[in-house]
């Protein structure tokens, strides 16, 4: 065995050890936690195949910014310091067997199909991925960096629409309800 | 005169002619240890007894006085005590996360250092993406302090560790959106190309008036990063009692502190990089008689120099500026920095396409 591979196993356990932490911890802090340690092993596993740039945007979105909103919304929680309770017997079960029939799924793909070396060279650099990203011609991706843009920004709307209170303080919000309440007695009367 | 350059390639060699380059390797990776953590161990004890000296003498007073000659070596003293004192852990806590917290907080600053180049040719890895490798590995310092804070099992510690994560997770972008208008002026995302292209002048006087707003905004940015006084809501001492680090003791409580001073040493040194030319000398143009003088001070010494000019500058902002409200941080970042440095990359990326720099 070689050096890389040694890295590569203890990646993989790292990895593999922390989600199982993870998703079989009882407080939902240390949950977010393990997440986040198996997210780092995964950036790790892109540094050990030498691409740097997805390690680095996978540590941006998902560690910098994912896993520290959830644990923002679990400060925010209440009774979040508490153990949950233990899941009945029944759930454990069923994701037993969920875990045990993904596990076949994937072993039957492998086992049929194997991995096979692409013979491409695999060429990436960041200033291809940021041409590509924004090339309209062959191959290039800027439709559908455009859709998913407006699709964040609906997102965003949407969240700043829902987080708007509509305080009976507010000027307009309370003489809209006025006019309204005024109508609604013009119509009775 | 023997370059720092010139000592690793000596080390580099011997090492592969003696060694099979496997245990070459590991052996540079042990050394490289070493001296990080050696550099950890001095730059704690430096730039704290530089932060104390420089409030003693914004506030006309003398500071640290008794140990050693102009009580040089009191923090060496204080960490001899806080390694000899007891590292408490409060029952009530975490434990597991309670103890790992401040490692968290040693190792993240310990992997930011990895792309700094601190010589010519005096650089741990120079990793093709290096400027967003230090933005995205310090965007991961928040986890320490929001782990300290939550399992405390302490109101202040959480109010604390709430205040910083929201304070780091916005100040973010406008640190960002100021690296990244070097990155436009570069092409560039590796920190030998950014020095390598202020050789004929640094950007901070190549770069006109979009570079000294980047740069101010950069400053501003770094300083609510690293959770220092004007911004350090996290740990306001007069509120929250010690914020985050309330419940730490002993050893445990020191490598808290040492993360934050070696943080500033690093963002310091990132500003120093990107904006004051890394170890560049002082050049003009090319080729002017000038240049030739400035190339007889070391390139170390250059890079030294400009980042603790920054920290001192950092150090100057904590013991002028009052502490701002947690809504008047917000305001600052959301309605303030982050719409002026957005129109700011617009305007650098104009003068990049245009080439009006020089």
């Amino acid at each position: 065995m070689t050096a890389s591979q040694i890295i590569f196993y203890i990646l993989s356990a790292f990895i593999l050890g922390t989600a199982i932490l993870s998703v079989t911890t009882r407080k939902i802090f240390r949950a977010a936690i393990w997440l986040l340690f198996s997210l780092i092993g995964v950036a790790g596993l892109y540094f050990w195949l030498e691409v740097e740039f997805i390690a680095a945007v996978q540590i941006v979105v998902y560690v910098g910014g994912i896993v520290v909103l959830i644990i923002f919304s679990i400060f925010l929680t209440e009774q979040s310091g508490k153990e949950m309770a233990k899941a009945p017997l029944v759930r454990t079960i069923a994701s037993v067997l969920a875990v045990l029939f993904g596990f076949a799924f994937t072993y039957l793909l492998i086992h049929n199909y194997g991995f096979r070396a692409g013979d491409k060279k695999f060429d990436w650099s960041v200033s291809k991925i940021g041409s590509q990203m924004m090339g309209t011609g062959e191959g290039g991706y800027s439709l559908p960096f455009e859709v998913v843009s407006i699709l964040l920004l609906a997102a965003m709307i949407g969240c700043i629409v829902i987080a708007i209170k509509n305080q009976p303080g507010s000027p307009a919000v309370s003489q809209e309800n006025d006019q309204t309440k005024n109508s609604k007695s013009d119509e009775n009367a | 005169m023997p370059s720092l350059e010139h000592i690793t390639n000596i080390i580099h060699d011997w090492l592969n002619n003696t060694f099979s380059p496997f245990w070459a390797l590991l052996f540079e990776f042990v050394i490289v240890g070493t001296c990080i953590i050696g550099l950890f161990a001095v730059l704690g004890l430096v730039l704290i007894m530089m932060e104390r000296k420089v409030s003693a003498w914004m506030q006309l007073r003398l500071g640290p006085n008794r140990v050693g000659p102009v009580g040089m070596f009191q923090t060496v003293a204080d960490t001899i005590k806080l390694i000899v004192k007891e590292g408490m852990t409060p029952n009530g806590a975490d434990k597991f996360l309670f103890n790992l917290a401040p490692f968290i907080a040693m190792i993240i600053a310990m992997v930011v250092m990895a792309p700094l180049m601190f010589a010519k040719g005096f650089q741990i890895w120079d990793i093709n993406i290096g400027v967003l490798f230090f933005a995205s590995v310090s965007s991961v310092s928040v986890i320490g302090v929001l782990m300290a804070g939550w399992a405390s099992n302490n109101k202040y510690s959480l109010l604390g560790a709430i205040r910083s994560g929201a304070q780091i997770v916005s100040y973010e972008l406008s640190a960002g959106f100021a690296i990244l208008a070097i990155v436009i002026l570069t092409g560039s995302l590796r920190v030998s190309d950014i020095i390598n292209s202020q050789a004929d002048g640094w950007w901070i006087f190549k770069g006109h008036v979009p570079v000294w707003i980047a740069f101010i905004i950069f400053l501003v940015a770094v300083t609510a990063e690293t959770n220092r006084a004007p911004f350090d809501l996290a740990e306001a001492e007069s509120e929250l009692t010690a914020g985050f680090h309330t419940e730490y003791s002993g050893m445990k409580f020191a490598l808290f502190f040492l993360a934050e001073y070696v943080n500033i040493f690093v963002v310091c040194a990132v500003g120093a990089t990107l904006f004051l030319g890394g170890w560049q000398p002082l050049h003009f143009g090319t080729g002017t008689k000038f240049n030739e003088i400035m190339d007889y001070i070391p390139s170390s010494l250059w890079f030294i120099g400009k980042t603790f000019f920054l920290i001192f500058v950092i150090m100057w902002f904590r013991w002028t500026f009052p502490r701002l409200r947690i809504d008047q941080l917000l305001n600052l970042e959301w309605k303030y920095l982050l719409p002026i440095s957005m129109f700011n990359l617009l305007l650098v990326t104009l003068i990049a396409i245009m080439g009006w720099h020089f």
